[in-house]
């Protein structure tokens, strides 16, 4: 039976051009870049930098500007508890938002417990942050604020620019996980005013283990990883060279294709949905209906329950916002956020859609949902 | 545990083929527990004719687990006396689908409290057969 993927939110596959990319710096040029006395380790430095210069273009930055990490988990907790810790005499508040990434929510408890003051805005029905809420938020003590740039979950694009504009106004260093939007919709970091941007390889089909940050010059931030002083002492640790070769290429193959795949997903995403709309009743759209990345549904089907929904498409893979799917028992806290009822919340199901998704895939799972659904509200005493 | 990868194959063979879906009208018992709110319901209705479940039926909305542990219960208790139903566990409920991950181990707990909610319904309107 056809395994259909349908869970690139939550990680792609890796490119087989990017893989070719990366062979060589598995195999033959296995040179440590810090290594400056012969010839393996320039091989391994220059082809760092290229790829440097590759993440650099893919988001409008300086090639200097970019740190490569273990990916955006790293990337997360270096710009919040980094600038934290730079600043921490000039202010001790945070700002974000309720639907962030656990990386940024845990990074920002964590400095909690350390003495600071985080506001954690709300989000409307859409996931989307009022600017005006970041405004009324800053004090003369906001060292930082930090905003995704689309929802993991639900897709929805935040307005990073209009942020950007009044932390850039304020002073206000400014990180913006942009793990779901690069390579997906164009990013810049001039137009926006970030100061840090997260970058993760393995949701844009390049290898998982490998990130990047961006810092925008001169913004003070403390390293999180000291040793050998690589990456401009910014983030110590010999660099995974296989993996960066591999994160610049995936950056490199996304600017190019950008454009056309981002068409390609809307029109099948679009074909999803309103099959779906069309064949099922009382299901309701999670997420902003126009403001989202191109590849993201995340729809509600109410009186069955997600995961006993999700068993259904046995060769489907997607996910959830269930708890039922999770190991807290309680549903996704971004759809909590939104103010979505609970049990709206636990019908809910995510399609990330990818490459590898054609009409037909989409198709058979119109049917095979219509089919599920049709059987568990048979079985549902909320019918 | 993420998923349906760690359920066993009884646990996926209840769950695709539940066994006494429905509702009895005019049952004898019957009992609602659990909240969609937690993402978890279930219904049982019960046909008892001298002291035998001679009849039940469920409906669940609920994840896989759910849906098994209260097709499993309703096998378990199908023809047994009162007296044997009150005997029944939540523990005898996930070793009868060959175990449940740990973390769905709270639907075989709510498939006891559904047949014990639908018992205590019977006795409620039968104090005589309680003994």
């Amino acid at each position: 039976m056809k395994q259909i993927y349908m869970d690139h939110n939550a990680t792609t596959p890796l490119d087989r051009e990017v893989l070719d990319a990366m062979m060589p710096y598995l195999t033959e040029h296995f040179g440590n870049p810090s290594s400056s006395t012969h010839i393996f380790g320039k091989i391994a430095r220059d082809a760092v930098e290229e790829a440097r210069g590759k993440v650099a273009r893919l988001i409008n930055a300086r090639d200097a500007d970019i740190v490569f990490t273990s990916g955006a988990t790293e990337s997360d907790n270096m710009a919040i508890k980094g600038v934290a810790w730079a600043r921490r005499e000039e202010g001790n508040h945070i700002i974000t938002c309720k639907v962030e990434h656990k990386a940024v929510l845990d990074s920002c408890k964590w400095l909690e417990k350390e003495g600071f003051q985080v506001t954690y805005l709300p989000v409307d029905r859409y996931a989307m942050v009022d600017p005006d809420d970041v405004r009324k938020a800053i004090t003369d003590k906001t060292v930082l604020v930090s905003i995704m740039h689309a929802n993991s979950e639900v897709g929805t694009i935040e307005p990073i620019k209009e942020i950007g504009e009044i932390t850039s106004e304020r002073g206000v260093a400014f990180h913006c996980d942009a793990v779901q939007a690069v390579g997906k919709i164009p990013v810049d970091v001039e137009n926006l005013k970030v100061d840090f941007l997260s970058i993760s390889g393995h949701k844009i089909y390049g290898p998982k283990g490998v990130g990047a940050l961006y810092i925008r010059k001169r913004v003070k931030m403390v390293p999180l990883m000291t040793g050998g002083g690589q990456e401009r002492q910014r983030r110590s640790g010999t660099l995974n060279v296989p993996g960066i070769v591999g994160l610049g290429k995936a950056c490199e193959t996304a600017m190019r294709d950008m454009e056309k795949e981002s068409r390609r997903l809307v029109a099948l995403r679009t074909r999803l949905l309103e099959g779906i709309m069309n064949r099922i009743d009382h299901v309701y759209l999670n997420g902003h209906p126009e403001n989202r990345i191109p590849n993201n549904l995340n729809l509600s089907f109410d009186y069955v329950e997600g995961e006993g929904l999700i068993m259904s498409l046995k060769n489907v893979a997607v996910s959830s916002g269930s708890a039922c799917t999770s190991q807290t028992l309680e549903p996704s806290y971004v759809l909590r956020a939104m103010g979505i009822p609970d049990a709206t919340a636990h019908s809910s199901v995510r399609f990330g859609l990818g490459k590898s998704n054609s009409e037909e895939d989409v198709d058979y799972v119109i049917d095979l949902l219509e089919k599920g659904v049709r059987r568990l509200r048979a079985i549902s005493p909320l019918v | 545990m993420h998923g349906f990868s760690d359920y066993s194959d009884k646990v996926l063979d209840h769950y695709e083929n539940p066994r006494n879906v429905g509702e009895i009208e005019n049952p004898d018992a019957s009992a609602t527990v659990g909240n969609p709110a937690c993402g978890d319901l279930m219904k049982m209705t019960f046909r008892i004719v001298d002291r035998v479940i001679v009849d039940v039926k469920f409906k669940t909305f609920g994840c896989g687990a759910a849906i098994a542990t209260s097709s499993m219960a309703t096998e378990l208790i199908k023809g047994k006396t009162l007296e044997e139903v009150e005997e029944l566990t939540d523990k005898a409920v996930a070793e009868a689908l060959g175990g449940l991950p740990a973390i769905k181990m709270h639907c075989s707990v709510l498939a006891e409290d559904a047949v014990k909610a639908a018992l205590e319904d019977y006795y409620k309107k039968h104090p005589e057969d309680r003994r």
